[in-house]
């Protein structure tokens, strides 16, 4: 597979185990600049695991594969390191952690120290984002799920990573807020050249933005690359067992 | 005994003094305290009100009050007995001062009274005796320094305080505490609070101590009474720590919350205790305690007492002691922070003083140090 000029994550043959066992086995994707990928996939299906593995987030483990990252191997690198190079990860479930305010948390993601005053343009972003009020309360604490989400995006942006692994932004939401995420990551995506691998099982963020390519994860291994739509109706209808097992659309779809 | 009341300015105080106190993170400002005493190893070296608080607040050394108003009488050795142990017989025998507050009826106190209690000698004993008033409807902070010269070994600090709070009163009280690694420290302390009446009591220490042990009692004798304690503890280097707090609850709608953010590490050994006694039919207590261990070689106890003595006392006790979570310290990580500065943001969000009721000068004094020491972690 030749990797072309303005591809962002290329993932080649990617075996992940926690221990001894394998959880993802010769999982293959590749995102370009600008680029949504969803992956579908079951409750425990392993896509979660993917993009921890993918972040580096323990106990997930390489076994063997590549990420390639702006065309560089970052598989040993901590987390720490993968977020500086540019990746980021929007949490389905990130912790709520006392002491510590949403706004320096912000200010953190922005690269600033705890007294910096936020531009208006990250003002009105985090207003945008209806979080004004909850600046100063601890991370999560007492947020409900459409607010931790909001949280959870408005950070990636503010790190303005070229690469963001978003885990179920769509669960828990309500419509205004998925609304408010997915119009946000859309123009955040088409203004910076990012690229973004979204998580979901519901779909509900298919309304809201343009996703060329999608994959559905079962049982550790990637199945049918296709437009997400087309995949999304064929779970709805047919449920993911049989979407798996029909060869003839892995035949008829984009696949590598 | 030197006793500067009201002629000097605190700019005259030795830079050798006024350096301690800051080492204790405190830097002791005239102009934003409505009030500021300061007492140095045997001596009241400085008590002094600022001018605009002149007819809000009373302060001096204790002795000087004692002789001043004859009905502090029965306000002395009240509320603690002087012969409840060696430490308090001591303090009766013979003792250097301390300080009295009084805050007037209806006065809303702006700027926290500061006091300093300071020890520079070797080999000594300071032992002190303060009084706190607040009178009825007021409002005030009070910041409390305790510090040892980084010169002075081997130093014991006895002190004992009686506090009243009276009907419709609040009362912040907050101490912080930096003494030296071979100090032997023994606060004895109380309060009583009367109808409506609301006594927070803030405690910090983040340095290391050879030897600390108090147990403070807040007596809720009045309807609709209140009482906080909360503790913020970093035990480290050898220190060996035993603290907490008793509340009874005598009067009809009292409440008393015990709150414990305490920290361990280096071959250091704290015990916590908490005991709140439910002695009316309405009344609400809750004791929480959260620690964390940051290695092998130290020990973190949480000894919680719940006491009801009457049907429909309603007390709850919660408590958690563990490690820092590795979901959290990633989580921080992948917002771009080192695993160092995440360890240190989620030490420093763990002892979070936003709970305490502090004024926003006082927060911010607290914050620098707590800052200083997440970061030392």
């Amino acid at each position: 597979m030749e990797m072309q000029d303005d591809s962002i994550l290329e993932i080649r043959d990617l075996t992940v185990k926690v221990e001894e066992k394998i959880i993802l086995d010769s999982i293959s994707l590749q995102l370009r600049a600008g680029e949504n990928y969803i992956v579908f996939g079951p409750n425990g299906s392993g896509k979660t695991s993917l993009i921890h593995a993918i972040m580096g987030i323990p106990p997930f483990e390489v076994a063997s594969g590549e990420i390639l990252f702006m065309g560089k191997d970052i598989s040993k690198l901590t987390v720490y390191e993968r977020a500086n190079l540019g990746m980021t990860i929007g949490f389905q479930h990130p912790p709520e952690i006392r002491g510590v305010k949403l706004g320096d948390l912000l200010k953190i993601c922005l690269g600033r120290e705890r007294h910096y005053s936020f531009s208006k343009e990250e003002q009105a972003m985090i207003e945008n984002f209806r979080l004004t009020e909850f600046l100063h309360r601890d991370i999560n604490v007492g947020f409900s799920g459409g607010e931790r989400k909001r949280a959870e995006i408005l950070q990636a942006m503010f790190l303005k990573s070229k690469m963001l692994f978003l885990d179920e932004p769509d669960s828990g939401v309500d419509i205004d807020s998925l609304k408010v995420i997915a119009d946000e990551l859309q123009r955040y995506l088409e203004e910076s050249g990012s690229a973004a691998l979204i998580v979901t099982h519901k779909g509900d963020i298919l309304d809201h933005i343009k996703s060329k390519y999608a994959c559905i994860i079962m049982n550790g291994k990637s199945h049918c690359f296709n437009d997400p739509k087309k995949i999304y109706n064929e779970i709805r209808e047919n449920g993911y067992e049989h979407c798996v097992s029909c060869m003839l659309r892995k035949e008829e779809g984009w696949y590598f | 005994m030197v006793l500067l009341t009201a002629k000097s300015q605190l700019v005259d105080l030795p830079h050798r003094i006024l350096e301690g106190a800051a080492r204790a993170g405190i830097e002791l400002r005239e102009a934003d305290s409505s009030g500021v005493y300061f007492h140095v190893d045997q001596n009241t070296l400085f008590s002094q009100v600022n001018e605009h608080f002149e007819d809000k607040i009373e302060m001096m050394d204790t002795k000087e009050a004692l002789e001043t108003y004859p009905w502090l009488e029965d306000l002395h050795w009240k509320l603690i007995d002087r012969n409840q142990d060696e430490y308090t017989r001591k303090v009766d025998e013979k003792y250097s001062g301390g300080y009295f507050m009084r805050i007037l009826p209806g006065a809303e106190i702006t700027f926290p009274l500061q006091s300093c209690l300071l020890m520079t000698r070797r080999n000594s004993e300071q032992r002190v005796h303060n009084l706190i008033i607040a009178e009825k409807g007021s409002n005030s902070q009070i910041l409390t320094t305790c510090v040892q010269h980084i010169d002075a070994l081997h130093a014991t600090h006895l002190g004992v305080s009686e506090i009243y709070v009276k009907k419709g009163a609040k009362l912040n009280f907050t101490m912080v505490h930096h003494w030296g690694e071979d100090t032997k420290v023994r606060p004895r302390s109380a309060a009583l609070i009367d109808d409506g009446g609301e006594f927070i009591s803030n405690y910090i220490c983040l340095t290391p101590v050879k030897d600390m042990q108090m147990f403070p009692a807040a007596y809720c004798n009045g309807e609709d009474s209140k009482t906080l304690f909360n503790n913020i503890l970093y035990v480290q280097e050898g220190s060996h720590m035993d603290i907490g707090a008793r509340a009874e609850l005598n009067g009809k709608g009292s409440k008393a919350e015990l709150n414990t953010r305490a920290i361990t590490k280096g071959n250091s050994k704290l015990t916590v205790r908490g005991t709140i006694v439910g002695n009316n039919r309405e009344c609400k207590g809750h004791l929480e305690c959260r620690g964390l261990v940051l290695d092998d070689n130290s020990v973190l106890e949480a000894i919680p007492i719940l006491r009801a003595i009457k049907k429909g006392a309603d007390l709850t006790h919660e408590a958690a002691v563990g490690k820092l979570s590795e979901h959290e310290i990633t989580y921080l990580m992948s917002r771009r922070m080192k695993q160092d500065d995440a360890v240190g943001a989620l030490i420093r969000g763990f002892m979070d003083v936003s709970i305490m009721g502090l004024s926003k000068s006082i927060s911010e004094e607290i914050e620098k140090i707590i800052d200083a020491v997440a970061e030392a972690s």
